[in-house]
């Protein structure tokens, strides 16, 4: 399973934290001179995106670049998708290709989970509809621990459009196996039917979470995926919802806002809180980058291990572990 | 970085070879500690002696060196980097100014990534003032292959343009597979290549100890065999150490 990432819930504890801490050491990169790793050379990322995106897409792609990988950039307009073919039929023509990764982003939830079945190379879950998006949930998680230092036992508040959110999803999924308590913030309108089993709070009340928060991510309004009325109007959203700067003095002094972009300015955010010293914003872009790099070292970088074969290769070996994200803190930096 | 732990045959069970201590106390990073395995290892070096070849080491980096004015010492991750803090601590005692230590992660600059999993990386730490212009001391525990000091090599020139570059190890175990050879060595050690030679550091492994065990044959460059792998089911199997063709997995099963 560990050969792609598709769901935050793949991830261990361990693999989480495995991904942080290199996501860590990769960070550093940006300082440096040369902001290049010849880690993945030869390796292809196909970046397969059937829905618009500017910072994921740019940001997998500076990743895979930066670990010297080639990228093909593959999106569904003005390509042979919009001529009718299948997903299924892109995938082979990727296989053809000789892709290493599939980076995908689809309007349908599921997409990716399906790509995995047809592709030899990883897959890599960029969002699919309203599932997940991991690798968001995992920056995410990285800048709440490069800002506060740590994730146990932080209190998170995730505000606003859940339902329609794979941000949220993912992020209630990877803060929870993280030890961190997440509640959700949102009018029950647009909060997923399901709620109730989610590892999570639910509250109605932004003012009555905030004061005990460390952590408010406040989620976009995705008008293009309303097809229905949520709330009455955009204005009573934002009064009831939204995060003014007299809400935002309700946080504690440590307290962070975070926002995965792109923004409403004056629905859910306000541009003050967006701009101030506690916003993220601008940071989880850059932390995107490393985290995507870890992603794609972790599972690219090491050995190709065919596939469905892992398994009893290992066995062969008599490794202890020979996963992707092999989880000991072995000797594995001589 | 070149050692190998590999507690198979008892063959080598000389009468000085099982020290009672070899399996002591462990570092609170027991996850990266190394234990032997008393019955087939022998002590090669104890605590003082390597002591006195690192002030010795010291030493010559200071007549080579010109008082290692402009020396940067990076160790290569794991046990590179205690012994560069303490050559840089020899260094400062002998000379009176402090001489700047880093750390040199060579992970991502690795020839054999595809021979293992992805593995963790090391921490990389460039002292403040860069390395531009500086003599780049690398320090490493053995050297063996000479892969690692090729990736490290690597590794330095994306992070700037020292004046010189030279290596430090503590045990020259032999086998190279490059042209490389080290400036400074603690002490030669001339193996085969079916032995496994361990550096245990008091700051990673609770004590100091260089330790010749016998395992089973292992390619040089084929990547770094690891203690934290030790398998204990294998631990007592005697002869069975020639085997080195049964394929790609011996290098992880070291």
């Amino acid at each position: 399973m560990n050969r792609h990432l598709i769901s935050a819930a793949d991830l261990s504890r361990d693999d989480a934290v495995l991904i942080l801490d290199t996501a860590e050491e990769l960070a550093q990169l940006a300082e440096r001179p040369i902001r290049k790793l010849p880690t993945l050379r030869g390796r292809t990322v196909v970046n397969l995106f059937y829905e618009d995106s500017t910072r994921t897409r740019i940001s997998f792609e500076a990743a895979a670049k930066r670990l010297s990988a080639d990228v093909i950039n593959f999106s569904a307009k003005g390509s042979s998708v919009a001529k009718g073919e299948s997903l299924k039929d892109t995938a082979l023509t990727l296989e053809a290709m000789g892709a290493d990764a599939v980076v995908i982003r689809h309007q349908a939830s599921g997409a990716p989970y399906r790509l995995a079945g047809w592709v030899r190379g990883s897959v890599v879950n960029a969002g699919d509809g309203t599932h997940e998006h991991p690798t968001q949930a995992l920056l995410d998680a990285f800048t709440m621990r490069r800002r506060l230092g740590r994730l146990d036992g932080l209190h998170v508040a995730i505000v606003g459009d859940v339902l329609h959110s794979r941000v949220a999803r993912s992020n209630v999924l990877l803060l929870r196996t993280l030890g961190a308590e997440v509640t959700l913030v949102a009018p029950p309108t647009l909060l997923p039917v399901a709620v109730s089993t989610w590892p999570c709070e639910v509250s109605y009340d932004l003012s009555a979470v905030l004061p005990k928060t460390d952590v408010v991510m406040m989620l976009r309004v995705q008008a293009e995926r309303m097809n229905a009325a949520y709330f009455p109007t955009v204005r009573e959203y934002s009064r009831r919802y939204g995060l003014d700067v007299a809400r935002m003095a309700l946080l504690p002094d440590h307290a962070i806002v975070m926002h995965p972009g792109p923004m409403n300015r004056g629905v859910e955010i306000a541009a003050e809180v967006a701009d101030s010293a506690r916003s993220t914003i601008v940071e989880q872009v850059a932390n995107g980058v490393s985290v995507r790099m870890a992603v794609l070292y972790l599972l690219l970088g090491g050995a190709d291990l065919g596939g469905a074969d892992q398994g009893s290769a290992e066995a062969g070996a008599g490794r202890a572990d020979a996963g992707w994200l092999s989880s000991e803190p072995s000797e594995v930096a001589q | 970085m070149m050692h190998a732990l590999n507690p198979g045959g008892a063959d080598a069970a000389g009468p000085d070879s099982a020290r009672p201590d070899t399996a002591g106390p462990r570092s609170a990073r027991s996850g990266q500690a190394r234990t032997v395995s008393p019955a087939d290892s022998k002590t090669v070096l104890g605590p003082d002696e390597i002591s006195r070849a690192l002030i010795r080491v010291a030493h010559e980096i200071l007549e080579r060196t010109n008082g290692a004015a402009d020396v940067i010492l990076m160790g290569i991750p794991t046990r590179g980097v205690p012994l560069a803090s303490r050559l840089a601590a020899k260094l400062s005692q002998v000379e009176g100014r402090p001489a700047p230590a880093g750390s040199l992660d060579v992970t991502m600059y690795r020839d054999d990534l595809r021979l293992r999993p992805a593995r963790r990386l090391g921490h990389t730490a460039v002292p403040p003032s860069g390395i531009d212009g500086k003599i780049v001391i690398l320090v490493d525990d053995v050297l063996y292959s000479g892969r690692t000091v090729r990736a490290a090599l690597d590794a330095l020139g994306d992070i700037g343009r020292p004046r010189a570059v030279q290596l430090a190890v503590l045990v020259d175990r032999g086998h190279r597979e490059l042209p490389i050879r080290a400036d400074y060595v603690g002490k030669n050690l001339p193996t085969s290549q079916r032995e496994v030679v361990q550096v245990l550091l008091t700051e990673t492994d609770g004590q100091d100890a260089v330790v010749l065990g016998t395992g089973r044959a292992t390619e040089p460059g084929a990547g770094q065999p690891n203690a934290g792998r030790l398998n204990p089911a294998r631990a007592g199997a005697s002869g069975r150490g020639g085997t080195p063709g049964d394929g790609m997995p011996t290098e992880a099963a070291r």
